[in-house]
């Protein structure tokens, strides 16, 4: 956590009081949570009262596509189907998939190219195919595992013009890019103050003004109604703090993430030659990014990621698989069978993120670690190499 | 040295770990992954393999402040093991699952792994003892002759036995509890696990019906004569006398058992207790972690996990073969299973059941 949130939120932890309350110390902690929401408005170019506060990314996304498809849907019970891209956060792809098993929905996942960009054109095809049937389309602004940024924008054009609403995940790309609410038009915008220095356990759905959601939680109407709950004071400033922080340091900030990404890349390539960047480019046009700029995302070829990952952590080097499932089982990661990647290479995959805590000395660590680590890992190949059933790629069209 | 501790989420393989840690090697704790859907191999906290074990194991490492991992081996273990169970009954033999886990999981994949990783050692759980001998490492049974699994190891190379560690062998296992306890391991009194971890509700002939679908065929006595009938000669097993399905009682009024199972006219021979004793065992697929022992010698061997061990004399040995004389005769042996030899408390290495008169 950035030492200002920390500061922010250890300062409004003792204080008492219920933002809902009408009494003198409901009203001090109302206080903090709309001045909050105002800061976190202004960082994202939002309207404050489009702001519903959340306990995380997890809980927008889950009230973005549930939460729209079921107002869509009683709207009008043709809306059945859910357009979203292949490689979107499990807290997308997993309600979307929920509501496909109990609630009737229908998916179409969108692929996406090599460098997991999606494609545009199979979008129109999925939109122009029944616009009427659409509930909502949801792709995220910047992928998790390898950083690619989407052309949001277009793909709120395309939503648009047939009168279907847009949500995106913002998780990845809020502090790392410029997110701008209104500016990219979208309805509905996931962001989590986690991912730029605030609190874990702190979200916010950007929601339109006038958006139809049916809520996830009942109860104390809290959030104009869409999610009830007493409102955590302390998180809530903290989050709005570090946003402030994080969006107006971000130019600066996301260069010197930058610089010390290419810096990263550049060691891991020299160290193993034929490890693969995945993703999109690294390039950087007049401070916009077609990739996260924290992001480098590697396949070594004949090692397993897990092995990467021990042998890495015991010099001191900390990274990530992909994703994980309940038991800690590495599995191939979605994202990357859905840009084509076999998944005997797709097992050797490694992502490393750079932040705000992030040095030149860290990248001189992995520079130092990679190349025996890969070595070592090679020899200990891979436990298993035939392709095995795996989760959610069966549906994206090639 | 830089030791890796299996841990099942278990209580001895977590006491185990905390030994090795103590002895002041370098410890990471691995957990394996043995299904690629772990909750559908068992429903409850029963021995390995739930997410709940896999939540067990890492809670351990936490307390024991080692680096924690979750390798799977799924794919490993569903050819290496589960499908030669399948084919094993399906030949009309009696497989011993953990027998083959420990040859071609624990000390084979993930020691490899291990030793390709920089480990010098895997530590497990399991009761057994390594102990130093002039020719190398000799594997004998535990201290607690009620938990000895000395057996289910028996199996392993003298190569493997270098790099085996069995911090438990010298322990009663009420000792290991209380250990367990005193290390602040929640694990202390998580009942111990018995049967085959990847059949969760311990019905061995309805998963494998599930598998290999129905095969009717006849049960006939010893003269070759049909008593009636059975749905798949594979869900049967040498000695078993519950679930014949038999109309008429036998003659003498005694009741029957599974002398023989084959496969290939798919017929189950039922007989008297009696007919289910032999004296003599052939074993395939031999190997040694001591010296072969002499034709003539004497041994002790043991044919199932949870067996008495029984006198015997070498009657032959060869590279592929090894065939004893039992000086007690014994019951109900089934092929298929583990023949282990011993000298006193030590194992001479292990044979698999090919055949017994």
């Amino acid at each position: 956590m950035l030492p200002l949130a920390v500061a922010a939120m250890v300062e409004e932890l003792p204080q008492a009081g219920n933002a809902s309350s009408l009494h003198t110390s409901g009203r001090r902690a109302r206080r903090v949570v709309e001045e909050a929401r105002e800061l976190l408005a202004a960082s994202f170019g939002a309207g404050p009262s489009e702001v519903v506060l959340t306990a995380g990314g997890t809980e927008a996304d889950n009230l973005a596509v549930k939460g729209l498809y079921w107002a869509r849907r009683s709207a009008d019970p043709a809306r059945r189907r859910i357009v979203v891209g292949a490689t979107e956060h499990h807290a997308v792809l997993d309600p979307v998939e929920w509501l496909v098993e109990h609630e009737g929905a229908e998916v179409v996942w969108v692929p996406v190219d090599a460098a997991g960009q999606i494609d545009l054109a199979a979008l129109d095809e999925a939109l122009e195919d029944d616009p009427a049937s659409v509930a909502l389309v949801s792709v995220m602004w910047a992928n998790n595992e390898v950083g690619t940024v989407q052309p949001v924008a277009e793909v709120v054009d395309r939503a648009h013009a047939r009168g279907i609403p847009v949500h995106t995940d913002a998780v990845q790309a809020a502090g790392q890019l410029p997110v701008d609410f209104a500016a990219v038009g979208v309805d509905a915008l996931t962001i989590s103050g986690h991912k730029f220095g605030g609190p874990v356990g702190a979200g916010a759905l950007l929601a339109r003004r006038g958006l139809d959601l049916v809520p996830l939680l009942h109860g104390g109407g809290q959030e104009r109604g869409i999610r009830s709950g007493t409102l955590d004071v302390a998180s809530i400033r903290a989050f709005a703090v570090a946003a402030e922080q994080a969006v107006s340091g971000r130019p600066e900030e996301s260069l010197r993430l930058a610089g010390l990404r290419d810096r990263l890349v550049a060691a891991v390539r020299s160290e193993v030659p034929d490890a693969v960047l995945r993703g999109a480019s690294t390039a950087e046009r007049d401070g916009t990014f077609d990739r996260l700029p924290g992001n480098a995302h590697f396949t070594f070829p004949g090692c397993e990621g897990d092995s990467l990952l021990y042998l890495l952590d015991a010099q001191g080097v900390e990274c990530s698989t992909g994703s994980a499932c309940q038991a800690g089982v590495p599995q191939p990661s979605h994202v990357l069978l859905a840009m084509g990647v076999p998944e005997p290479v797709a097992r050797g995959a490694l992502r490393f993120s750079l932040g705000h805590t992030s040095t030149d000395a860290d990248v001189e660590a992995l520079a130092r670690a990679i190349g025996p680590a890969v070595g070592r890992a090679r020899g200990a190949g891979l436990t298993s190499s035939t392709p095995t059933g795996s989760m959610k790629v069966k549906e994206v069209a090639p | 040295m830089k030791v890796l501790a299996a841990m099942s989420g278990g209580v001895d393989s977590a006491v185990a770990a905390a030994r090795v840690v103590e002895a002041g090697h370098e410890v990471v704790g691995v957990h394996l992954a043995l299904s690629r859907n772990p909750t559908t191999l068992r429903a409850g906290a029963r021995g390995c393999c739930t997410i709940e074990d896999a939540g067990d194991a890492r809670r351990a490492a936490d307390v024991l402040g080692i680096p924690f991992y979750v390798w799977d081996l799924a794919e490993r273990f569903e050819r290496d093991v589960i499908d030669d169970f399948v084919a094993e009954y399906e030949a009309g033999r009696t497989p011993n699952p953990c027998v083959r886990c420990n040859e071609k999981i624990k000390f084979s994949a993930l020691l490899d792994k291990a030793v390709a990783l920089g480990f010098d050692a895997v530590a497990t759980g399991h009761y057994a003892q390594v102990l130093p001998g002039p020719d190398g490492p000799e594997l004998h049974r535990s201290a607690d002759p009620a938990k000895d699994q000395s057996y289910v190891l028996s199996v392993l190379s003298p190569e493997q036995l270098t790099r085996a560690i069995f911090p438990l062998g010298d322990t009663p296992k009420d000792q290991v509890r209380v250990e367990a306890a005193e290390r602040g391991l929640r694990v202390a009194a998580k009942p111990d696990s018995h049967d085959i971890c990847f059949i969760s509700d311990g019905d061995t002939q309805g998963w494998l019906a599930q598998r290999l679908g129905e095969r009717p065929g006849p049960l006939v006595d010893t003269d070759g004569e049909v008593l009636g009938s059975h749905t798949g000669a594979y869900g049967f097993t040498v000695g078993q006398r519950k679930g014949l399905a038999i109309g008429t009682p036998a003659a003498d009024g005694k009741p029957r058992y599974v002398l023989s199972i084959e496969p290939v006219s798919n017929t189950v021979v039922v007989g008297q207790l009696a007919d289910l004793e032999i004296s003599r065992i052939t074993g395939g697929r031999v190997g040694w972690c001591a010296p072969v022992p002499a034709v003539g010698e004497q041994v002790g061997v043991q044919v199932r996990a949870h067996g008495a061990e029984v006198p015997a004399r070498v009657v032959a040995v060869s590279a592929a073969e090894v065939e004893v004389e039992l000086l007690t005769p014994v019951r109900g042996v089934a092929t298929g299973q583990t023949l282990t030899l011993y000298t006193g408390s030590r194992v001479l290495g292990a044979s698999t059941i090919t055949g017994t008169a």
